[in-house]
């Protein structure tokens, strides 16, 4: 594989990684919570969306009809009856409830389901491919970034133009006031973390469609979209995209020194930037 | 010295003097029980310094158990290096570790902290796997010749062992209860209870956090290099194991009673009688933990040791500044 076509193919992997960021980075902005368990509810998302399959019969695609709104169901009860009683001043309980969450899914799923490894069977789109300028483009993958550029403009849609959005960002600038002028801030709490688990959903059926996963393969699904968002910058979903872009190019370049080097190439690029760039390459501007 | 520091001192002496014979009572399995809730104990108590006082809720102290035991083996196999002089570098080298990582980690925002640090652990883990002479992936044993070092019989070799892990995990517990008492553990305990008033009160947030940080890699590096020389074998799996090292420490910590050295030690008691109950049902116990964690940070945050406290007014480990 030449060095062209592994940039091309990081770039569309930084799509995915923007997708796994995005549901992240939307926690964080309305309720500053850092979800520890974001990778591992993407990976519950997978077992879920293959039992559905094995169960229908359905496409995996069409699965996310039923994974969605029941990711969301799952994400606006743990916010409202579990993490809704850990926010406040103090940062610890809901990174230690969260965490906690992690350990029991990663557990129950092994216990549930066995540690070997799987896949969501999503037919010949798997492996079809586009010629484009000599260079050969997955059809999955290509399908994954549009995904991904789709789901960032509809969240910036629904943050910055929607009746919702304007509910989020009254509550993240200032929770109190909010809530006098008649925000229920538990309630948009509840459906921001919704939305999150929703996205999730998403990412689980494109990541099990292109690549096996098992009940430990959340922790780094988490470290990749925690990447995307800190190399793109805080608070910038477009920002996070072109974080992902940057991760997914370090680790398709890295993975070409030699295949032990891939992940490890995404970590140092994040160090680097970090060291250079504390607020991200796209910080937000206010 | 304080009347409670005294009663603090006998007391530790004491049960330090009862477990260094234990050997002459104790059977084998025992004293690697006996060793290991040491060594667990040393852990959870540097993990409560860290996230209990200093704020800094790190999810990758696995980087520095690992650093502390791999630096071990290399001294040992590289260098000849007699064991027991090993432990010390080991501490210096997670130390300086810690020194790199925490100007860049210290950037993250709160919670992001957290992740930063398992990157840094999972980074650490990703270069030990990529070093042929290493071992890499599958790691190393300590040769024959450098375990027959450390005592001539078996029985002595154990028994060394399980001295030094018990010398770390005391020594561990009166360091920290004596920083605490001290004028460092003033600032501490003030950035426990209200970081923006401790800095307006003239405490250098920053300064306190490295050095806590620092002075916490470097004794989990110590601890990890004799739990390792125990073992005889390291690999990038075993030495950078989060479950093993930061989030079973985590559970200990919460449960027993986060931000109270009592707690870590009760957490460390408790989190072994769980294993013990449970140790025929698989990792059921990890799941048991996780929901006790959870429980306790939504009901109640201070833990068991924290209940004990409000409603008997106990006190093992007083930090309190009374006039005596």
């Amino acid at each position: 594989m030449g060095i062209a076509e592994a940039i091309v193919q990081g770039v569309l992997l930084g799509g995915l990684y923007a997708i796994f960021a995005a549901g992240l980075s939307l926690v964080f902005g309305v309720m500053r919570l850092v979800n520890i368990a974001h990778g591992d509810f993407i990976v519950l998302a997978a077992y879920i969306a293959l039992m559905v399959v094995s169960l229908t019969g359905l496409h995996p695609f069409a699965s996310l009809l039923i994974v969605v709104p029941l990711m969301a169901l799952i994400g606006y009860g743990l916010q409202r009856f579990v993490l809704e009683r850990t926010l406040g001043e103090d940062l610890l309980p809901p990174i230690l409830v969260t965490f906690g969450c992690a350990v029991i899914i990663q557990n129950a799923l092994s216990a549930l389901f066995s540690t070997d490894a799987q896949r969501l069977s999503a037919g010949s789109i798997e492996t079809d491919s586009l010629q484009v300028a000599g260079l050969s483009i997955g059809v999955l993958p290509l399908l994954t970034f549009a995904i991904a550029v789709a789901i960032i403009a509809a969240l910036e849609f629904v943050f910055f133009r929607s009746r919702i959005g304007r509910a989020f960002r009254a509550t993240s600038d200032d929770p109190e006031t909010a809530q006098i002028v008649g925000v229920s801030t538990k309630h948009v709490f509840g459906l921001a973390m919704a939305l999150s688990f929703g996205v999730m959903a998403i990412a689980a059926v494109l990541l099990a469609a292109r690549s096996s996963f098992d009940p430990f393969s959340g922790p780094a699904r988490l470290i990749y979209g925690f990447e995307a968002v800190i190399i793109g910058g805080l608070g910038n979903l477009w920002g996070t995209l072109a974080g992902g872009i940057v991760l997914g190019i370090a680790q398709t370049l890295g993975a070409q020194i030699s295949p032990s080097f891939q992940i490890l190439a995404g970590h140092l690029v994040f160090f680097v930037v970090l060291a250079l760039k504390p607020r991200g390459l796209f910080p937000r501007m206010d | 010295m304080s009347k409670s520091a005294l009663r603090v001192a006998i007391g530790l002496t004491v049960i330090t003097a009862i477990l260094a014979a234990a050997p002459w009572f104790a059977g084998r399995a025992d004293l690697r029980l006996i060793g290991e809730i040491m060594s667990y104990m040393a852990l959870a108590i540097l993990w409560n310094l860290l996230a209990g006082y200093a704020g800094l809720v790190s999810v990758g102290q696995q980087a520095f158990v690992g650093l502390g035991g791999y630096c071990l083996f290399i001294c040992v196999i590289w260098f000849d290096f007699p064991p027991l002089a090993a432990v010390p570098l080991a501490a210096l080298v997670a130390g300086a570790a810690g020194a790199i990582f925490a100007p860049l980690l210290f950037r993250l925002e709160g919670a992001y902290f957290a992740v930063g640090t398992w990157v840094a652990a999972e980074t650490v883990a990703l270069i030990f796997a990529a070093i042929p002479s290493l071992g890499a992936g599958a790691g190393m044993s300590l040769p024959t010749a450098a375990v027959k070092a450390i005592a001539s019989s078996r029985e002595l070799r154990e028994w060394t062992v399980y001295w030094l892990l018990l010398a770390i995990g005391m020594g561990v517990l009166g360091g920290v209860y004596l920083l605490i008492r001290s004028k460092a553990g003033l600032a501490l305990m003030a950035l426990r209870d209200n970081p923006t008033a401790a800095g307006s009160l003239g405490v250098d947030i920053w300064w306190t956090r490295f050095w806590t940080y620092l002075g916490v890699a470097a004794a989990t590096g110590a601890v990890g290099s004799v739990i390792f020389l125990q073992k005889l074998r390291i690999s990038p799996d075993a030495g950078f194991s989060l479950n093993d090292w930061t989030a079973i420490v985590i559970f200990m910590v919460v449960i027993g009673g986060i931000g109270r050295i009592e707690g870590a030690i009760v957490g460390t008691l408790i989190y072994f009688l769980l294993r013990e109950l449970l140790v025929d049902y698989g990792t059921i116990y990890l799941i048991v933990l996780g929901l006790a964690g959870i429980l306790v940070m939504m009901f109640s945050r201070s833990g068991l040791w924290g209940i004990v406290e409000r409603r008997l007014g106990w006190s093992l480990l007083p930090t309190r500044r009374l006039r005596e």
